[in-house]
């Protein structure tokens, strides 16, 4: 045997299953990988593990009721899918909401997103080997938590937007809190820069991984940070202004790298501009009612209606199909994290399986969002 | 480009496709045969240049099947809603768009596996979230056997 061949090592194409109970599938994905060696040729998602059937549900669920199942799909950004489905029913039924609804329905919506890329940003850092990120993650997160649960008694699960409205007005701290928030966070977000973003390893490990060009991204419909971070202008805020976007001045988060560390980075700026729209709004509540009266069975108007909403995951969508009931013909919802996994695949071809798990998580799934 | 400007440019792709306004958006009924070609054309054209699809929405009717694809230009910032019907509903089938926007893939096969529609030309036609066994449950006239839904 010559030397050259002795050198060589045979290897063949094999399938593993990562997931569901991997770690860093976030829930109960499961990644049917082809590899030669550790490099991956082929990802296939296996989904529907925890698939609930929301959609079907809705179909005998009348208009209010609706929001309850949205904030159970994605609830990182439950208040977001809840606003998605009340802005859809109130155009439907040509209801103008009062614009002190508008205002703290965006300052919530906000506040969402920094609890969720904070979640996310913890996350990130453990799959990555940093376990000390989950912990400067939660204790900040907890802060938000507390202002949610001290206006609408729940943590997670909000259900806070009404058709109509807001179930109650915000509680009297709120605006306080909410200051002792931004004045706290202002401080500790150069922390998660210095903790995380300028270590060695981990940028070692996210720049130039997972590099995805602007075409196959839009060709993908990667939304949110994920499909910012290669140059796709898709901010649902600033191309189909909603609530009270139209009132503040932001900077879309965008970025030309493509690869991992820019959808890193899309998101830490992201969080800047949330405590910016916050700050500009939250001074500026204005005085009114928290609430329309609709009646009190909500029937929409014949016909096609769709919303859409910048979740924290990106483009999220709510289509109904009203044939003049109390409840939709037929309703769907476009859940970024679905067409973002769809990405997975082409996504992760070719390189290792340590990078997969960098490239997921700069995805950021939630899998009840992509399973619905 | 206005309503008019798309009819006509529609038209001159595909004399049978309708154009109407919608609520929202401008709707463009195509024939289910016709969909592909003018799909392509949608995309590839500069002056309408429907890069991303947005959402891919089945529906199941009383004597067929709706397929709605919502599709945005990243280029002019204008959406258009796409429609098209299969003949049949009991055994429906329509030509894939995953060649022109990838993203197609797993909504096709989301469709597929909830009302049963066929995607001609997918490159993998497997169900998403349910077993091979399960029916179809956003078919109006799917029997909820074991309650999930109907309590």
């Amino acid at each position: 045997m010559g030397e050259a061949e002795q050198d060589r090592i045979e290897t063949q194409e094999y399938l593993v299953n990562m997931g569901p109970q991997h770690p860093s599938t976030h829930g109960v994905l499961r990644l049917l990988l082809k590899l030669e060696g550790e490099i991956v040729h082929h990802v296939d998602p296996h989904i529907g593990y925890i698939h609930s059937g929301i959609e079907k549900m809705c179909e005998s669920l009348t208009y209010p009721q609706i929001p309850y199942l949205t904030d159970r799909m994605d609830y990182l950004s439950a208040h977001m899918n809840e606003e998605a489905v009340c802005l859809c029913i109130e155009n439907a039924l040509g209801v103008e909401v009062p614009d002190r609804v508008k205002y703290i329905r965006t300052i919530f919506s906000e506040l969402q997103r920094l609890a969720s890329h904070q979640l996310w940003w913890c996350v990130m850092g453990m799959d990555l080997g940093a376990l000390t990120t989950f912990f400067y993650g939660l204790r900040d997160r907890e802060k938000i938590l507390d202002i949610f649960e001290e206006t609408c008694g729940a943590r997670l699960t909000l259900h806070y937007s009404i058709p109509g409205g807001l179930m109650f007005d915000i509680h009297p701290n709120f605006r306080n809190r909410v200051h002792e928030f931004l004045n706290y966070f202002r401080e500790k977000l150069p922390e998660y820069d210095q903790l995380l973003t300028g270590n060695v390893i981990f940028q070692e490990r996210t720049r130039g991984i997972g590099i995805f060009p602007r075409e196959a991204v839009i060709n993908y419909g990667v939304t949110g940070p994920s499909g910012r971070a290669s140059g796709f202008s898709c901010d649902v805020r600033k191309h189909h202004p909603y609530s009270a976007y139209p009132f503040v001045s932001f900077q879309e988060a965008l970025d030309d790298r493509c690869d991992t560390l820019a959808r890193y980075k899309v998101r830490i700026r992201e969080m800047w501009e949330s405590m910016s729209i916050i700050e500009q709004l939250i001074d500026n509540i204005p005085e009114g009612d928290y609430q329309v009266k609709l009646k009190g069975v909500v029937k929409l108007p014949e016909g096609e209606y769709f919303q859409r909403v910048e979740s924290a995951r990106g483009d999220f969508g709510v289509f109904i199909i009203s044939d003049g009931k109390k409840s939709p013909y037929r309703l769907k919802f476009r859940s970024p994290g679905f067409s973002n996994l769809s990405a997975l695949h082409a996504m992760s071809k070719g390189w290792k399986i340590a990078d997969l798990v960098a490239i997921m998580s700069s995805l950021d799934l939630v899998i009840p969002d992509i399973d619905r | 480009m206005s309503l008019e400007d798309l009819n006509t440019f529609i038209q001159s792709i595909e004399p049978a496709a309708e154009v109407v306004q919608g609520k929202q958006f401008p709707e463009v009924m195509v024939p289910d045969d016709r969909l592909h070609q003018l799909a392509l054309e949608l995309k590839e054209n500069p002056s309408t240049a429907m890069d991303y699809l947005i959402c891919l929405t089945g529906a199941d009717f009383e004597d067929h099947m709706k397929v709605i694809y919502h599709l945005e230009s990243t280029v002019h910032n204008t959406v258009l809603v796409l429609k098209t019907k299969t003949l049949s509903r009991i055994n429906p089938v329509l030509p894939t768009v995953c060649d022109i926007w990838q993203t197609a893939e797993f909504h096709e096969r989301e469709v597929f596996d909830l009302l049963g529609i066929r995607f001609k030309g997918h490159p993998d036609m497997r169900r998403l979230f349910l077993s091979e066994e399960w029916g179809f449950p956003l078919r109006k006239d799917y029997v909820d056997e074991v309650r999930i839904v109907d309590r």
